[in-house]
């Protein structure tokens, strides 16, 4: 075993925690792996880093490492994943302000996605009718399952993302700070900065991302494809080593040790009382203390979540597509499928491989057509894309 | 070279934004506005409607530029990175100096190389004035430091200044380490035993 080092970038976020783990708890060193963890600041650094050789592999939105191998807003350099690092885990989060219209115009239960969508459209048409200024969402970037979701839950409630709000890419440490100063009405984001926001009374936790979408692709353990070919041992003993990494995680009895090192400074840097709410799934919602817990609000490698499945690639890419930031094409469809790499995953780990049991549509969609992975063109997953006539 | 093109320069660091928007000014560019603040950034920039915006790779707000990519009613003109396909070496210097530039509406790239050049020779220039002033500022407390230790030496083994940095220096070369090391370790221990 030779002693390879690895350079691989992350964004301070409790769903590095498999990277952190891996490094800090010697996983990846008991695979013949030196380690540089490398914090960033921003998804485009971890992505111009990771394409330009930089970095070795990075903790990614997996809606860029699949933007990035089709060349789609940036150069094209073919990125894959062989090992997803995170499902889910994101919140929507709206003002005091917001929550407290949406409950007078709910026909039901606002904690029903359906009913808080239908409810926003109604905030919305009134707005129009008083001639106020589009409510404006803070999201993380153009390709990421944040993006993807708030349009998701807004176009089910009649809501066109771009005509009727403002969608506008915010930092996530300045999401909490855009809410309380009232320059966003909302947002949503990963965790801890949903809580962060409870925390201060600046906002009320409306939706866990899994309401909406029970098994989202969030991030990507990324690779060059090229850097794939030429290290694919050293690639075997990192998704191993991050395999034992996700076990850690998910040891109920490492709850507190896995809290309190990912809130080291340099790794995510807030406190282990959050990071622990945050592994279980149990969060503050509302600034009166109430709680809600879902068990797949963030899914670190359990029950199979790890495998990468190329169903969550097409679905990104319907997204894509849907929302214009790319055209349809069946070329395009498959070349991001095939970034997504269960083989290498399955080549590393053996009988250590396990795969999620997914629902038909591979994401678990709170609403909608059913999704076909090989038919996403001409279909209801695109025409559900109607915008208002007016 | 093109005196007429609008320049943002994003950078929350003023010194550094002053060296670049020198640089450029000495370079005939006219027509340069620095945004330190990050608040509201896409507004203060579609405000400004600049042909070419630099922002430094410290800067969490490079994710909002990445807006501008997008085809969307929200976005007034489509935004580029400079990325030259042809031109890997760029780019990568680039980001190693910790710079990205981004180009408004077609911009022909070869109007900006030299804009590039220009802001990647500057970071680099900046990053090490920086280095010189930390290493400055190391030897300075190193200095302080040794001049400590030889006045304790001095007191307890009763012995002459020079001979005291000798006896420094001497041990510092037999145990391979530096000299303020070893000047720290004669401090601490004076400590302990006050």
């Amino acid at each position: 075993m030779t002693g390879d080092r690895l350079r691989i970038g992350f964004i301070p976020l409790v769903d590095a925690a498999a990277l952190m783990v891996a490094v800090d708890k010697g996983f990846a060193a008991q695979q013949g792996l030196a380690v540089d963890l490398v914090r960033e600041v921003s998804w485009s650094n971890v992505r111009d880093k990771l394409n330009i050789g930089l970095f070795d592999a990075a903790h990614l939105l997996a809606p860029v490492a699949i933007a990035s191998s089709l060349g789609i807003g940036h150069i094209k350099v073919p990125i894959i994943t062989p090992f997803v690092l995170g499902l889910n885990g994101n919140a929507i989060t709206v003002s005091p302000k917001l929550y407290a219209a949406l409950v007078d115009a709910a026909d039901g239960d606002l904690t029903d996605p359906r009913v808080s969508a239908r409810a926003l459209a109604r905030v919305i048409a009134d707005r129009r009718r008083r001639r106020v200024e589009p409510l404006i969402f803070g999201m993380t970037f153009p390709f990421s399952t944040h993006n993807y979701q708030l349009r998701f839950w807004m176009a089910a409630g009649g809501v066109d993302p771009d005509e009727d709000v403002r969608l506008v890419v915010l930092p996530p440490p300045y999401m909490v700070e855009s809410l309380a100063n009232a320059q966003v009405d909302g947002f949503c984001v990963g965790a801890p900065w949903n809580s962060v926001a409870v925390d201060h009374g600046v906002g009320l936790i409306l939706h866990f991302g899994c309401d909406v979408l029970a098994y989202a692709p969030e991030k990507s353990l990324a690779v060059r494809a090229a850097w794939a070919n030429e290290h694919g041992e050293a690639l075997q003993r990192l998704l191993r080593a991050l395999d034992r990494a996700t076990a850690f995680v998910n040891d109920p009895a490492r709850l507190d040790e896995v809290a309190a090192l990912l809130s080291a400074p340099d790794r995510v840097g807030v406190a282990p009382e959050m990071i622990r709410s945050t592994l279980q799934g149990r969060l503050s919602v509302a600034p009166d203390g109430s709680v809600r817990e879902a068990k797949d609000y963030l899914l670190i490698g359990r029950d199979g979540a790890a495998r990468p499945q190329q169903i969550h690639a097409a679905w990104l890419y319907a997204q894509m597509v849907r929302w214009g930031q790319t055209e349809p094409s069946a070329e395009l469809l498959a070349a991001a499928k095939a970034s997504f790499r269960p083989d290498l995953y399955v080549e590393a780990l053996g009988t250590n491989a396990k795969a999620a049991q997914l629902p038909d549509d591979g994401v678990g969609a709170f609403t909608g057509e059913q999704f076909d992975a090989d038919n996403i063109f001409g279909r209801a997953a695109l025409s559900t894309l109607q915008r208002r006539q007016s | 070279m093109d005196p007429a093109l609008k320049i943002v320069i994003v950078d929350e660091n003023p010194l550094r934004a002053a060296i670049l928007a020198d640089g450029l000014a000495e370079a005939g560019y006219t027509r340069v506005i620095r945004i330190e603040k990050t608040l509201n950034l896409l507004a203060r920039i579609y405000e400004i409607d600049p042909d070419v915006i630099l922002i430094d790779l410290e800067n969490p707000s490079r994710d909002v530029l990445a807006q501008m990519f997008q085809m969307s009613r929200a976005v007034r003109r489509p935004v580029a990175m400079f990325v030259d396909q042809s031109d890997a070496a760029a780019i990568e210097a680039a980001v190693d100096a910790g710079v990205s530039a981004y180009i408004v509406d077609g911009l022909k790239k070869e109007r900006i190389k030299s804009i590039l050049d220009l802001c990647v020779s500057r970071f680099n220039a900046f990053a090490r004035l920086q280095e010189e002033l930390e290493r400055t500022r190391t030897e300075l407390s190193e200095r302080k430091v040794i001049d400590r230790a030889k006045g304790i030496l001095m007191k307890v083994r009763k012995i002459s200044e020079a001979d005291a940095y000798a006896l420094l220096r001497k041990t510092a070369m037999n145990e391979n380490k530096r000299l303020g090391e070893v000047a720290q370790s004669v401090v601490t221990a004076a400590e302990l035993l006050k």
